[in-house]
């Protein structure tokens, strides 16, 4: 929270207090200002969030633990279908969420660990193209696991899944006092909030702790860190399956909340999607993921808003659609947030992390 | 008896372009410890160029010999792979130099995204039909084992390259001044090597190869479209992974081993699994291998120990 009052510019270091509940009021009025602009706004909102928590669970691997996994989307997908396994008519199985979520949430943990322990002994490069590989390779079991057996159904994937039931209280349908209605929009979002606000908690308290801590140490120099008596391996597991973990929870509400689910929304470009918003708030920094998260998920369709109406009125015709404005986008931010500000747009405090081993050679 | 025949020419064929840009990943790595993720992307510039050449060229001389179409294809093709391969060291991984690994890597994977995005924007989403202009009328060397003319031809050709860039390597001042670097930048520069001219030509040599392989995919396959670079790009790293990453030699064993094993493993997995598993899997191969040589033999087959470095 800090880290995000800081970031702020201009009020955060001269009025933290104020700024504190600016971002607590901003947060909670939030979908009522996008539903002034249109109710895919607010669907917008809902899926900022969930790239938070996705943001936040793989800043656990790559900031903290200095881990770059590339297939992190996987994960999400093992989460997701898991919801589509457990609470669809695919299977006839309609199981409440209470259960669902925590075993999808297990499911990707496991399938952390599995790829955790063949990759323990690979760093940097190969580690990123080695988990880059397992994501496709789930990937291509999805798309393909249609046949002999029907398990995810190929291509088409999963549709009617049930949506979110909390005890009797189903937020896919709208709660009406009276005339007085709240659209279901906004009941995901408050509920999203607060996943990702429990989430925060959850990781700064862990950030701080003696696992934080060990993380941080065995991501800036791994020997150093086994001669003080770090046990690496199960660090490193723990930072697999504990990123795998949001990716998980974050994945069975992608699918309650869509309502569908196809390999196509876990493709590699989602793996990457996710690490930009990482490298572009800043590595290993709570407030980063967040900023980043919000801000790549707002500046393409706010891109999609403005540019197409630009390009029609210029050249008659639409020459860049909006997935392609998307990913050039993504992939600029990449390079120039690595050429010009390698930290990040939220630097990472110094207290958490040695911004000057940024700069200096390994 | 036949399908494995006739899946290890496939596989001889898809092997040696993996190969050639293998070699590509395998040079740069080699000098500077980076995986240039975007060199898949340039194999995809390169038979995008070469089809962009082949349509103008078909629109205005019509009557050329197609061999010589192709040739000139080839030849404008290259040069612009080239251009590409200069700026991205220049304008990108050489700044990077001294950062933390994951910068370039970061960096690396941004171009290769922006570099499939501009693809998209210059041709669009459309799968194009890359002219076949080799005669791919199948011919039979031993009954039930068919074999084209491009093929044929593609192998000749990476063949040749290969054996020039070897020479090129091993004979030449070019190529001393190239392994002297490889071996230590500092020292390299020391004894007069202009180490930033030789970084900057690994990446134009390895782009040009790219281009051949490029037009090579696209014969073969008779499409071009924006993300073909993509998967054969992984697969030639895997390869040069396989073969002993920074070696030029495991580079091109590696291309060859992955190409058999993915082709024969596609032809067989139906059987071996009982049909549980289909030739849809075929991707899997790579990545599969990857992690096995990663894990337990790091070093691949002909390189030497590099997994330490972090």
């Amino acid at each position: 929270m800090n880290e995000l009052i800081e970031a702020v510019p201009f009020l955060g270091k001269r009025n933290p207090k104020l700024t504190k509940w600016l971002i607590i009021i901003l947060a909670l009025v939030a979908p009522l200002i996008a539903a002034y602009f249109g109710r895919s706004w607010m669907r917008i909102l809902d899926f900022a969030l969930l790239y938070m928590m996705l943001a936040l669970g793989l800043n656990l691997v790559v900031g903290f633990a200095g881990l770059l996994d590339l297939g992190y989307i996987a994960f999400y997908a093992v989460g997701a279908y898991t919801w589509a396994f457990l609470a669809s008519p695919h299977f006839g199985v309609h199981m409440p969420f209470w259960i669902v979520l925590p075993l999808g949430a297990a499911f990707a943990a496991l399938a952390g660990i599995i790829l955790g322990f063949p990759v323990l002994r690979l760093r940097g490069d190969y580690l990123a193209i080695v988990t880059l590989g397992f994501g496709e390779i789930v990937r291509i079991f999805m798309n393909n696991l249609n046949h002999p057996v029907n398990i995810t159904n190929g291509p088409q994937g999963i549709n009617a899944l049930d949506s979110l039931n909390l005890f009797g209280w189903n937020l896919s349908q709208s709660l009406s006092f009276g005339d007085f209605k709240i659209h279901y929009l906004y009941l995901y979002y408050y509920f999203f909030l607060l996943c990702v606000v429990g989430s925060i908690i959850f990781i700064k308290r862990l950030q701080i702790s003696r696992v934080g801590r060990a993380w941080a140490a065995m991501r800036d120099d791994e020997l150093a860190a086994k001669a003080i008596g770090i046990n690496v391996r199960n660090m490193k597991l723990l930072a697999f399956s504990l990123g795998a973990t949001f990716g998980g929870v974050a994945g069975g509400l992608f699918g309650s909340f869509q309502g569908f689910v196809s390999p196509e929304s876990f493709s590699l470009m989602e793996s990457i999607a996710v690490l930009t918003m990482v490298v572009f708030g800043g590595m290993g920094n709570i407030a980063g993921a967040i900023v980043g998260a919000l801000a790549l998920t707002a500046l393409p369709e706010i891109l999609r808003n403005i540019a197409l109406p630009v390009q029609e009125a210029l050249f008659g015709t639409v020459i860049l659609d909006p997935e392609v404005l998307r990913m050039l986008l993504l992939s600029l931010a990449m390079i120039l947030m690595m050429l010009l500000r390698p930290a990040g747009l939220v630097p990472a405090h110094a207290r958490y992390s040695r911004p000057e081993l940024l700069k200096g050679g390994a | 008896m036949e399908t494995l025949l006739q899946q290890i020419v496939n596989g001889l064929v898809v092997g040696s372009v993996y190969a050639l840009v293998a070699l590509g990943y395998t040079m740069v790595y080699g000098i500077l410890g980076l995986i240039n993720f975007a060199h898949g992307e340039v194999v995809m510039i390169g038979a995008l160029t070469a089809l962009q050449t082949l349509l103008i060229l078909m629109g205005v001389a019509p009557d050329m010999a197609p061999l010589l179409k192709l040739a000139i294809a080839v030849l404008v093709a290259m040069p612009v792979c080239m251009l590409l391969g200069f700026l991205m060291e220049r304008l990108a991984y050489r700044r990077l130099r001294g950062a933390p690994r994951l910068a370039p890597l970061i960096t690396a994977i941004g171009m290769s995204f922006l570099l499939q995005t501009l693809a998209m924007i210059i041709w669009g989403r459309n799968y194009h039909t890359f002219p076949q202009l080799i005669s791919t009328a199948p011919m039979q060397p031993i009954p039930g084992v068919f074999v084209t003319p491009v093929q044929v031809a593609i192998v000749i050709v990476s063949a040749l390259v290969m054996a020039g860039l070897i020479l090129l390597v091993t004979k030449t001042r070019l190529g001393r001044a190239m392994r002297a670097t490889a071996e230590n930048h500092r020292v390299a520069a020391l004894m007069g090597v202009d180490t930033n001219a030789i970084i900057a030509l690994t990446f134009v040599i390895g782009a040009g190869l790219a281009a051949v392989a490029g037009v090579m995919f696209a014969s073969n396959y008779g499409i071009a479209h924006y993300a073909m670079g993509f998967m054969p790009g992984l697969k030639a790293f895997t390869a040069a992974v396989l073969g002993g990453i920074g070696n030029l030699g495991g580079a091109m064993l590696g291309g060859i081993v992955l190409g058999l094993v993915e082709a024969v493993g596609a032809g067989y997995i139906e059987t071996m699994t009982f049909g549980f598993l289909n030739s849809s899997y075929q991707d899997i191969f790579a990545f599969v291998i990857l992690g096995i040589v990663l894990i337990f033999r790091p070093t691949g087959l002909l390189g030497e120990r590099v997994s330490d470095r972090a």
